[in-house]
């Protein structure tokens, strides 16, 4: 067993070109997710009891079947119902309702662990529903969804290596490509796992990092 | 869709759950030892299972079956593809379960042991008696949890030539050009099985001595 590193170096572009992409996919998405969970969660809080049903079952199905088959479903599905994407957009779109569905979970418990009172007295003050929304139900629950969802985050991080099996060309397809053509696995596929490992780690303790700096804001504004 | 594709999908399940049991099982008795290892004072045991710990965790599954896959033969050990993906999903699920380990004997309450101690029982008998069975209750919701997020995961060792659940509807939805008919019947699988050990899991939750009413 050898270990070129020269290999690598040689196709650095390629390396960089996907892992750009990775990165790109994962912040876009996440992005996506958590705005689209928060929609989520505000129409199943407000929008009666209906809605509340059948959004709550399309997060049950989202979170119950496996992610592979959902990208499936909108990548080989989607052109039977007449929706043609490249395979980046669907990884994209794939990766936003995916992770959406737990978002839309995290900022549900974040409202309900809220004090009804505040929103009462928000009520009371005359605001409207927006409002209390954006200046009751969202700073006082930050504290309380930014733990799970960073979690989050780096769980959606790892998943974008699903994505090449759709053919995404982010950094899981470039490193196995770059792998089984000049026979290099060693060298690409723990250039691979280092790649991940670092930035998952690195997201975690950023997480932390910024939960201790928000847990001091609100200590001196208490 | 016929009838017929939809029995071939449940029988690709049949693979989808045995590798998911297999793994869940051998991960469980790894994180034991992963965690008993997490919880001791000395040094040069803790960082091996904080770095395996952060490892597994840190790497997508798909790396991990890749690595495995593509590496075992490398160093010259060739296993058949179903041994790589069960080796790769039990060592990840093994993992996870042993930080739920971990947190569940640190919060075994103190003077359960100490009373037991008073008794007189010996260290073995307290862990297996007192210890294991505290830990095991406080730890059945996330052991349920982490049973489902493994059947969800092994759609993922289609990568490495298996075929279960997910890859046969890959299969036939090249062979038929009914994608959107394949996956969503095997997504409408994965939810019934993970409904079942969820609602397996609520009913063992309950009828374990000392549960909530």
């Amino acid at each position: 067993m050898s270990f070129d590193i020269n290999v690598l170096i040689d196709q650095w572009p390629a390396i960089a070109s996907g892992a750009g992409v990775t990165i790109m996919i994962w912040v876009f998405g996440t992005i996506a997710a958590a705005a689209l969970g928060f929609l989520l969660a505000v129409a199943r809080q407000y929008g009666g009891l209906a809605v509340d049903k059948a959004l709550g079952l399309i997060v049950a199905v989202l979170r119950g079947t496996p992610f592979l088959i959902q990208i499936f479903l909108v990548y080989y599905g989607g052109p039977f119902i007449g929706l043609s994407l490249d395979p980046l957009l669907a990884g994209l779109i794939g990766i936003s309702i995916y992770g959406a569905a737990y978002f839309s979970e995290i900022f549900r418990s974040g409202f309900r662990a809220v004090p009804r009172g505040h929103i009462e007295a928000g009520e009371c003050v005359g605001l409207t529903q927006g409002q209390i929304v954006r200046r009751i139900l969202l700073p006082e629950m930050t504290m309380l969804v930014l733990p799970p969802s960073v979690n989050m985050a780096v769980i959606l991080m790892k998943e974008t290596a699903v994505l090449s099996i759709i053919t995404v060309p982010e950094l899981t397809a470039t490193l196995s490509a770059i792998g089984s053509q000049q026979y290099a696995f060693v060298e690409a596929l723990s250039a691979l796992a280092l790649f991940y490992w670092v930035l998952v780690e690195f997201t975690g303790r950023l997480g932390n990092l910024a939960e201790t700096k928000l847990s001091r804001f609100r200590f001196f504004n208490a | 869709m016929s009838f017929k594709l939809f029995e071939l999908l449940l029988q690709a399940s049949i693979y989808t759950v045995t590798i998911s049991i297999v793994s869940i099982l051998i991960g469980f008795a790894i994180a034991i030892l992963l965690s008993g290892m997490l919880l001791s004072l000395r040094r040069h045991l803790v960082l091996p299972a904080r770095i395996f710990v952060s490892f597994f965790r840190g790497v997508p599954l798909l790396v991990q079956l890749l690595l495995i896959y593509n590496l075992l033969p490398v160093i010259g050990i060739n296993v058949p593809s179903v041994v790589a993906a069960v080796v790769g999903l039990s060592l990840c699920t093994a993992a996870y379960q042993a930080e739920n380990l971990r947190g569940g004997f640190a919060s075994v309450p103190v003077g359960l042991v100490e009373s037991a101690e008073m008794v007189g029982l010996t260290p073995g008998q307290i862990f297996r008696r007192i210890k294991v069975p505290t830990a095991l209750r406080l730890t059945l919701p996330a052991l349920v949890n982490e049973a489902i997020l493994i059947l969800k995961a092994s759609s993922l060792v289609s990568v490495v030539g298996i075929v279960e659940l997910t890859r046969m509807a890959q299969d036939l939805a090249g062979s038929t050009f009914l994608p959107l008919q394949l996956f969503a019947s095997a997504g409408l699988i994965y939810l019934v099985i993970n409904w079942i050990v969820a609602l397996a899991g609520g009913l063992i939750e309950r009828s374990l001595p000392g549960a909530p009413r």
